[in-house]
């Protein structure tokens, strides 16, 4: 029973197993449900699902399961039939507009714009339910497409009742996440030493038995907590190419700071320069001189960096060349500085690896770096631990 | 036992009944997770009235431990004991003390067991409980005593979704996830805790805080228990419809604002709303 239910969603990449399968059927016999389409959905939501990122692909599979809807997941849905997307069309845009569109080109160009569009958004995935045109830039109005009006394959070509299923309401929470918290946790544990420090407060049973025999007495030894002794500073560049990385940025630095005692963090703006900044809204105003940063921090702290290195070359190699302000030192010799001071001493680049040759800069920071230079994914990561732990200091 | 139908103080959606139930008849942990303030811990409090069971509160923070659940053994007050001389100290069970988990398995009425926020604790922290939920059992070592389950306890476990939490794990559990209340079910919501309230108050301010909700960037969006707050502040001020009626232009932050914005960067923004708006309207 239901067996391709349980392989469609393996293979829409909704880990069910089959234990859950038992649950599910375990459920079924004991009558947990009245015998409705809805509740017989949500039983299997809940017992398949764990994940609200997965939710609306199970819809998505539900929906082929047991209706036999083609809508195939994970695959680019790259062929559109020109009918139905000529059906969507008619059914989103009033008459008068279909008329402008008309006069703005021919059905055909307008056909293969909107194919486009559709394809981009499908791919993208984004959060958000701004879908063709909202923004007024596109021929096709600003009624303003939403995601259950292009719900290719649902009401508008049969012409029957929404189900539950079909809604499709927790498609904003799919996101293909590469990193999670959790993730990123797990990669940083690689850094971990951890040293007895601090106030002793634990009771030391080994030391405890021993001084006891010695000394014929209770003889009771503290002992301080093992802590992790790794430490680590955390170079940040924010603002301008940064911007669309905010989110992962901020994910890692929300990981790092729980993983670690003592973690230093410094914004800097495209290139490191004499001066680094605690709070990105007194950029200007509360400046610490790099030079400080390097003298007071000793030569075992690790030093990551988190930027793009998307600039202009000049940025990097020439002094005068920062975009803010007239730096006396090109910003290849703070690097080195940098670098020569802390020998463990990693970047780590959002941008994805294959794109990075393209930009001249990026290569000039890897070199500086000594080609420690990973990709902000989970595999980037634990390669750049691995890279830190190896180095003694 | 008798089905979970939602209580006179929760609304409980289809979706959601379904859960409950399915997690309460095969004896399965029910991990519900969503936004803040969507009644995840509520949901428990809400299962042990509708059945009548009691209900038995772990509250998970950082530092908790998943043995601390079973029991915790005082070595160092037995040592003591024992250099004074005390009668006690001959019988180890003086020393064991219970944990939350093994007052719900001996518990005498079959009771909720409520984990809440397990997403706080270390991440290795769900996967050693695995065993104790799935057999509903553990041993004591220090007695050689086991500790079984007479009737499996309904678990429920809550989560932030601060970390993400082991597949293992999750495969053992029934799974919700509280989504945000659409008009409707808001309504239903506050009809529940608010019976006579006036009813364009209650459609005014939830226009207001849908809008407040869509604002594009906020850190922190108000969730249930903030509109909740907010609407018992409004009667509370005795806050005059009018108010809330021709905020057009005037200022686009709404009145008593702190109940919904909890992040003074949420309140910066909104100002910043507030005079481009007016600079458009003047």
């Amino acid at each position: 029973m239901f067996f391709n239910f349980v392989d469609e969603l393996r293979a829409a990449g909704i880990p069910a197993s089959f234990k859950e399968h038992l649950v599910l059927l375990e459920a079924l016999d004991r009558n947990v449900i009245e015998q409705t389409p809805e509740a017989f959905y949500y039983l299997s939501r809940t017992t398949f699902v764990k994940d609200e990122g997965l939710l609306d692909r199970f819809d998505q599979v539900f929906q082929k399961v047991f209706r036999g809807v083609f809508t195939e997941y994970g695959q680019q849905p790259v062929d559109i039939p020109e009918e139905w997307l000529k059906a969507i069309a008619e059914k989103y845009l009033s008459p008068e507009e279909m008329e402008k569109i008309k006069s703005l080109g021919s059905w055909d160009e307008i056909m293969e714009t909107l194919k486009k569009r559709l394809e981009e958004q499908q791919g993208r995935h984004q959060g958000g339910n701004k879908w063709i045109g909202t923004g007024g830039t596109s021929p096709f109005g600003n009624s303003g497409y939403n995601p259950e009006g292009v719900r290719i394959g649902g009401e508008s070509r049969h012409k029957r009742a929404v189900k539950v299923w079909e809604k499709r309401e927790f498609q904003n929470l799919d996101n293909t996440r590469e990193l999670g918290t959790r993730n990123i946790k797990v990669a940083l544990r690689r850094l971990r030493r951890f040293a007895r420090e601090g106030a002793a407060e634990e009771l030391d049973l080994d030391a405890t038995i021993r001084g006891t025999a010695k000394q014929g007495w209770l003889d009771i030894r503290m002992r301080p907590e093992r802590h992790n002794a790794v430490k680590v500073l955390l170079f940040l560049d924010v603002g301008g190419s940064m911007d669309p990385h905010v989110k992962i940025v901020e994910e890692l630095f929300s990981a790092a700071t729980g993983e670690f005692k003592n973690l230093e963090f410094f914004y800097f703006h495209n290139c490191l320069y004499e001066g680094v900044w605690k709070d990105n809204r007194r950029r200007f105003s509360e400046r610490t001189p790099t030079w400080d940063v390097l003298h007071k921090f000793g030569h075992d702290y690790k030093v990551i960096f988190v930027g793009d290195a998307a600039m202009s070359p000049y940025e990097v190699t020439y002094p005068g060349g920062s975009v803010e302000h007239y730096n006396e030192e090109a910003g290849a010799v703070w690097l080195e500085r940098v670098t020569n001071t802390y020998p463990a001493t990693v970047w780590l680049n959002p941008v994805p690896e294959r794109q990075w040759q393209y930009t001249h800069s990026t290569r000039v920071v890897r070199d500086l770096m000594g080609g420690s230079m990973y990709p902000l994914t989970l595999d980037g990561l634990e390669d750049a631990m691995r890279e830190l732990t190896r180095k003694k200091h | 036992m008798q089905r979970f139908e939602g209580t006179r103080n929760y609304v409980a959606t289809d979706d959601l009944k379904v859960a409950v139930n399915a997690a309460v008849m095969l004896r399965r942990p029910l991990l519900v997770k969503g936004e803040p303030g969507t009644g995840k811990t509520v949901l428990a409090h809400e299962i042990a009235k509708a059945t009548g069971a009691p209900l038995i509160e772990w509250n998970v923070k950082s530092t908790t431990k998943a043995h601390q659940g079973l029991y915790e053994y005082d070595a160092v007050a037995r040592l003591r004991d024992g250099q004074l001389g005390d009668e006690r100290v001959h019988d180890i069970g003086n020393y064991i003390k219970r944990g939350k988990l093994w007052d719900a398995f001996t518990s005498e009425q079959l009771p909720v067991l409520l984990i809440d926020e397990i997403d706080k604790a270390d991440i290795e922290f769900p996967n050693d409980l695995l065993q104790e939920l799935d057999r509903m059992s553990f041993d004591v070592y220090e007695t050689g005593e086991r500790i079984e389950a007479k009737e499996r306890p309904i678990v429920v476990i809550t989560s932030n979704n601060e970390k993400e939490l082991p597949d293992a794990f999750l495969r053992r559990c029934f799974f919700h996830y509280i989504k945000f209340p659409d008009r409707e079910t808001m309504q239903a919501i506050i009809d529940v805790h608010f019976p006579d309230i006036q009813k364009t108050l209650v459609s005014r301010a939830m226009d207001i805080f849908y809008e407040v909700r869509e604002v594009p960037g906020l850190k922190k969006k108000p969730s249930t228990s903030e509109l909740l707050d907010w609407l018992k502040l409004l009667l509370n001020e005795d806050m005059p419809l009018e108010v809330l009626q021709d905020r057009d232009t005037s200022s686009a932050i709404p009145p008593l604002h702190g109940a919904l914005l909890k992040n003074e960067q949420d309140i910066m923004l909104f100002e910043r709303l507030a005079f481009m708006s007016r600079r458009q309207g003047g």
